[in-house]
């Protein structure tokens, strides 16, 4: 990828935006987190529908206006991502995390923007957790016999 | 009579109003639109786990994200900053939370373990997934809310506060 020397600084912007806006949100706030799920309240639906609603334009409208992004020259594709099982379960292992928690990666990064140190053991939890199943699905591809085809 | 019914529910499904939540999930998705606008990348927060572990660990898993590793550490880093700009401007000092460390501790461990399982987090399955009107994301969403709520539930029930 030739990569232009806007690159690096536009995903800083990005970044800057993005984690401004969860802190905007009180997303980084693990107690308002837990609020929503307990059904207290029920405003992170806004942040989740806000988000979604405004990448949606994007991502239906800019494919529209253009081939290929400027600064890559790659094409507008959909992020679409496969299907599977591990989809749901996954997806459970992370709800019964979040649900303990109330901390999820990219509200847990801007939490610390925030200056909440304790949320230190949750990226440090996040790590050990990316780690682990990293680890046990390398070794598992490296005995392909007991591979599932499905994976 | 309707409408009394229908703002006192609001008033308890909101009780902090919706404005800081509408307004912040805006600029989330900003940040997204500004980089798939000059990039065409959909960024979401947690891949970032395993292509940091790429610059300490040879594992297979962890350095097929050798590529992007040093973007995404831009983007982390962004996300740390752009929080603490908003800490400095408006919060005005520190904001430390009360949920017991031994939670943010295990829960933060089946949350890394499970988002890379599930293939996205919030942000990848919930904003970009969700933008992207993805079936799988959709699915991910339905399912981790579901089960966190029900998770959140347990744990108060079972007087854990906070």
């Amino acid at each position: 990828m030739s990569q232009s020397r806007w690159f690096l600084p536009v995903v800083l912007a990005g970044g800057l935006l993005f984690g401004f806006g969860l802190a905007v949100s009180t997303m980084t706030h693990p107690e308002v987190v837990l609020a929503f799920l307990t059904a207290t309240d029920l405003g992170l639906v806004f942040v989740m529908g806000g988000g979604s609603v405004v990448a949606a334009v994007a991502f239906w409208g800019l494919p529209r206006l253009r081939d290929d992004a400027p600064l890559t020259g790659d094409a507008y594709s959909r992020r679409l991502k496969p299907f599977d099982r591990n989809v749901v379960i996954g997806g459970s292992i992370f709800g019964v995390g979040w649900g303990i928690s109330g901390i999820c990666p990219g509200a847990a990064y801007a939490s610390l923007g925030i200056g909440n140190w304790p949320i230190l053991y949750g990226i440090g939890g996040m790590f050990i957790g990316a780690y682990l199943q990293g680890w046990y699905r390398s070794q598992r591809t490296k005995t392909p016999v007991r591979t599932p085809a499905d994976d | 009579m309707v409408l009394l019914v229908g703002m006192s529910l609001l008033e308890a499904a909101f009780p902090n109003g919706i404005a800081q939540y509408a307004l912040g999930g805006l600029l989330i998705g900003a940040g997204v639109v500004l980089i798939y606008g000059m990039t065409g990348i959909a960024a979401g927060a947690s891949t970032f786990l395993e292509s940091t572990l790429s610059y300490v660990s040879a594992q297979d898993r962890f350095q097929q994200y050798r590529p992007s590793r040093d973007w995404r550490m831009v983007f982390t880093l962004g996300i740390v900053g752009g929080a603490a700009v908003y800490a400095v401007a408006i919060q005005g000092g520190i904001w430390v939370t009360e949920v017991q460390p031994w939670r943010l501790f295990a829960g933060g461990i089946l949350v890394g373990i499970g988002t890379r399982v599930g293939k996205g987090c919030t942000s990848g399955h919930g904003i970009c997934g969700i933008g992207s009107v993805s079936r799988t994301s959709i699915v991910g969403v339905v399912v981790f809310v579901a089960v966190a709520a029900v998770t959140a539930n347990l744990v108060a029930l079972a007087g854990v506060t906070p």
